[in-house]
């Protein structure tokens, strides 16, 4: 079936690039400038589709993609995630780290016309989020006073440093949330839910439910003639193959994150109306692995687990189950962020290093080969995900290590991931820029919480480890921070608590047309106040 | 007259009963799929602490135990409420409201078309039984029968969609065109056409089979020899004498199907990107929006009853001396 289809699709791309060469050139040329003009519409993928769209209350991918239009934050962030000026134009940290006072643009307004103050800052941080948002509550509960100086000043005044303090300000991180609506009232009931409110350069205009959400330019975005796009239409298409049919056929213009199946990313490369990139998730810089319950037998043995990293190819999952998207990691920090060592503990491929481990370990062969048994919950997300299931079954079939695996849909993993009933199973997760929002929750003994998914579920702990990630996340000098985790990194490499497997890459397909969509580490979820639509 | 109609409200009177003992099975049943919304929204999220959840279950109500929950559920039920989906904000009802129309103008309309075409191309084999046009039939409804639906979907998206440009590929209109009137009639029509013959391809195939097998049966009973005998011209022997009887079980299976027709089809509405309520059904299993789930149930439940009903109502008037019986 599949060759059939593959066989008629390679057709069509042979007869669309044909049709592209004869094209005038002048439209695939880089660096030719165009003169950015208003008008256009652009119809992105958004899939699945998002429950609701007020940013503050759901923190969902899709939901970051379509509200990271209407809501915006404080800060945005370069590819090398130095902070960059959103609704703050200006920032000062205190020399001892513990004082950020931040100064506002003066002419932003809410889509209905009210102003965009100081005192909304202060709501959003201190009342909206840390009674909605996990991630903030975690930052901004280490605030000692949240304060408006005057209307168009903020200062935040920690207890303590905190040193990714300025990364919790990124839109998703801290979307900020207009006080005069939702103040005094049940967030999550206010029936303006329906209608988001924000500041950002396009309003929600109409949500036609399993079918598309539509926004419009806000004429009275506070950046002088943005933005240059009409109107934006998220378009929900729940099949695969259908999605990657509606790139082909430039019904869509823009697909991100997981929209189009690995299997279908070198056929849509070929495409002539279409660009490729991989930029622009630096902020979120997902990192994959097998997550491993270190209170099972055999898990619970430090050579098991070596044994395992030296029985997986990496590369191999990179090349044939990711088709080349991603790097093969290395160990817990995504070398694309700040504070990534790479003078650690190597684990090539090698089955016989492997099996020399397990020898150690006391798992000899039984009579039928087998070492030892162990369990492996495949996470419930695509056709990806499951390849590598079975290929992780059989790398670790050849070390005499035999592999059971077990299906669910998303409701039954997170259940039993998150109550620690499992052996193994995959999860990937967005580092935030910052090893101290991003990294140290899955290994520090703190946050070894049952039921609590995301959490440290692999029931990990060492007192240096969690010493090291606490002294480095309480200074906001950066050479001090390296040392610590480049420390705390060592140290887990050589203990292995999960099988790092890929720094994850995403593509990112966007028509030619659309010029400026990927232009800092949040990518996609960017505000598209400077995307524009070249017109022949 | 009056014999019917003590028929139909004893029915009725069954009917309700009957739904009320679905619910509270329904209730149980997507109660003991592992995880709860709160869970699956804790791993949309990509991170969670433990007050996160907690709210989600308070807000949900599902903190409270099941017996509890349960109550609230039915007494909200017998109010014809059928509650509110905390995940998307919105009562149950309005959002099955919104998602019917499509899949019944989806289902409605590749049901009649395949239980026409089936009667017909299924009469026309049995009459030519042995010839070449029989073995056609047959040989493209078995195709049709056996064939995924998916499969069939997405070949005729890229024939029709893709290689010939001729329909859409997925959704219900032409979004943001802003056709009005007999252009937007026109507009959903062609967005129709794919799924729907997906969708007909696969009924028509059941149809075509049955009718087939059927008329073969009755065809060399003594009743049409006399038919024959008498020199009836052939359309009314086919018409009157062999298709009235042999129709029987076609409305039979045709009864079983027409309870489809609410749930939709999962697979079609998923490949084509149409926002029915098969696939308001499917989202809701993955997210265990029980409410959602248990409208979509109770819905289903209903209409199953009041096609079993019809169909044995219909049974009556194709066939006298099946009598209606309370």
């Amino acid at each position: 079936m599949s060759n059939r289809l593959r066989h008629f699709r390679q057709t069509l791309t042979a007869a669309a690039l044909a049709a592209a060469l004869a094209a005038p050139l002048a439209l695939t040329v880089p660096g030719v400038a165009v003169a950015q003009e208003r008008g256009g519409t652009m119809n992105i993928i958004v899939q699945p589709e998002p429950p609701i769209l007020v940013l503050g209350l759901n923190q969902q991918g899709p939901t970051q993609t379509v509200a990271g239009k209407i809501y915006q934050g404080l800060l945005t962030f370069g590819f090398d995630l130095t902070p960059q000026p959103e609704l703050a134009e200006s920032w000062e940290v205190s020399p001892d780290g513990k004082v950020y006072t931040f100064k506002l643009v003066k002419n932003a307004k809410w889509h209905d016309g009210k102003p965009f103050t100081a005192h909304d800052v202060v709501f959003s941080t201190s009342k909206f989020l840390m009674e909605t948002h996990p991630r903030a509550r975690a930052t901004f509960s280490k605030c000692e006073k949240i304060e408006a100086l005057d209307d168009y000043t903020v200062r935040f005044t920690l207890k303590e440093p905190f040193g990714p303090f300025l990364q919790a300000f990124e839109v998703s991180s801290a979307p900020m949330m207009p006080k005069h609506i939702y103040e005094g009232t049940d967030f999550k009931a206010n029936p303006a839910n329906a209608t988001p409110i924000g500041t950002g350069p396009f309003k929600f205009k109409e949500w036609n439910k399993g079918s598309y959400i539509h926004l419009v330019r806000n004429d009275e975005y506070w950046k002088a003639g943005k933005p240059y796009l009409d109107d934006i239409y998220f378009r929900v298409i729940p099949d695969a193959a259908s999605r990657a049919v509606a790139v082909e056929q430039g019904t869509v213009q823009q697909t991100q994150f997981n929209d189009i199946e690995t299997f279908d990313v070198p056929r849509l490369k070929g495409l002539p109306n279409v660009e490729m990139t991989t930029k622009g998730y630096e902020f979120f810089a997902p990192l994959s692995w097998i997550e491993i319950n270190t209170r099972n037998k055999p898990l619970d043995d430090k050579r098991f687990r070596q044994a395992m990293m030296h029985a997986i190819d990496r590369k191999f999952i990179r090349d044939k189950i990711w088709f080349g998207l991603g790097r093969p990691a290395t160990g817990p920090v995504n070398s694309v962020t700040r504070f990534h060592e790479s003078n650690v503990r190597k684990y090539d491929f090698d089955p016989k290093k492997a099996e020399a481990l397990l020898e150690e370990a006391g798992y000899k062969k039984g009579s039928d080969g087998t070492r030892a048994k162990v369990r492996l919950l495949v996470m419930p997300y695509g056709e990806t995900w499951t390849r590598l299931g079975e290929y992780v079954k059989q790398a670790m079939k050849r070390v005499g290590v035999d592999v059971t695996l077990e299906t669910t849909d998303a409701a039954g993993w997170v259940n039993r991931v998150s109550n620690w009933d499992y052996d193994l199973s995959f999860n990937f997760v967005y580092q935030y820029g910052d090893p101290a929002l991003g990294v140290s929750r899955t290994y520090i003994s703190d946050n070894i919480r049952k039921g609590v998914m995301f959490s440290n579920t692999m029931g990990y702990s060492n007192p240096e480890v969690d010493q090291l990630f606490a002294q480095a996340a309480q200074t906001n000098k950066d050479e001090e921070r390296r040392q610590l985790y480049s420390a705390a990194q060592k140290i887990l490499v050589e203990d292995v608590p999960v099988a790092w497997l890929l720094e994850m890459e995403f593509p990112t397909f966007v028509d030619k047309r659309f010029k400026n969509a990927v232009t800092t580490a949040i990518g996609v979820n960017e505000s598209y106040d400077s995307v524009y639509m070249v017109k022949k | 007259m009056p014999r019917i109609a003590l028929f139909i409200s004893q029915r009725l009177v069954k009917a309700v009963f009957v739904v009320l003992a679905i619910a509270v099975f329904n209730f149980f049943l997507v109660h003991a799929a592992p995880g709860d919304p709160a869970a699956v929204m804790a791993g949309e999220a990509g991170a969670a602490d433990a007050k996160f959840v907690e709210q989600l279950r308070q807000q949900f109500g599902l903190d409270r135990p099941l017996y509890e929950q349960l109550g609230t559920y039915m007494s909200k039920v017998v109010q014809a409420d059928l509650g509110y989906s905390y995940r998307q904000q919105r009562p149950v009802f309005d959002l099955l409201m919104d998602r019917l129309p499509v899949t019944l103008s989806l289902t409605l309309t590749a049901f009649v078309l395949a239980l026409l075409g089936g009667v017909a191309l299924g009469t026309l084999a049995a009459m030519r039984a042995g010839t070449w046009s029989d073995t056609a039939i047959t040989v493209v409804g078995l195709t049709a029968y056996a064939t995924p639906i998916f499969w069939i979907g997405l070949m005729l998206i890229l024939l029709f969609s893709v290689n010939l440009g001729w329909l859409p590929a997925f959704g219900t209109e032409t979004i943001g065109a802003g056709y009005t009137g007999w252009e937007a009639f026109l507009d959903k029509a062609k967005h129709l056409v794919l799924p729907v013959t997906t969708l007909g391809l696969f009924y028509m195939a059941v149809y075509t089979r049955l009718t087939r097998a059927s008329i073969l049966e009755v065809r060399d009973m003594d009743f049409v020899k006399t038919a024959r005998a008498k020199g009836l011209p052939e359309w009314r022997i086919v018409s009157v004498h062999i298709l009235r009887n042999a129709i029987l079980p076609v409305i039979t299976v045709a009864g079983f199907q027409a309870g489809h027709l609410i749930g939709g089809s999962i697979l079609i509405e998923t490949v084509f990107a149409l926002p029915g309520i098969g696939r308001l059904a499917f989202e809701a299993v993955l997210q265990r929006d029980y409410q959602v789930l248990l409208g979509i149930f109770l819905l289903t439940s209903v209409v199953v009853v009041v096609f079993n009903l019809l169909t044995d109502l219909i049974y009556s008037l194709v066939d006298p001396r099946i009598e209606v019986a309370p």
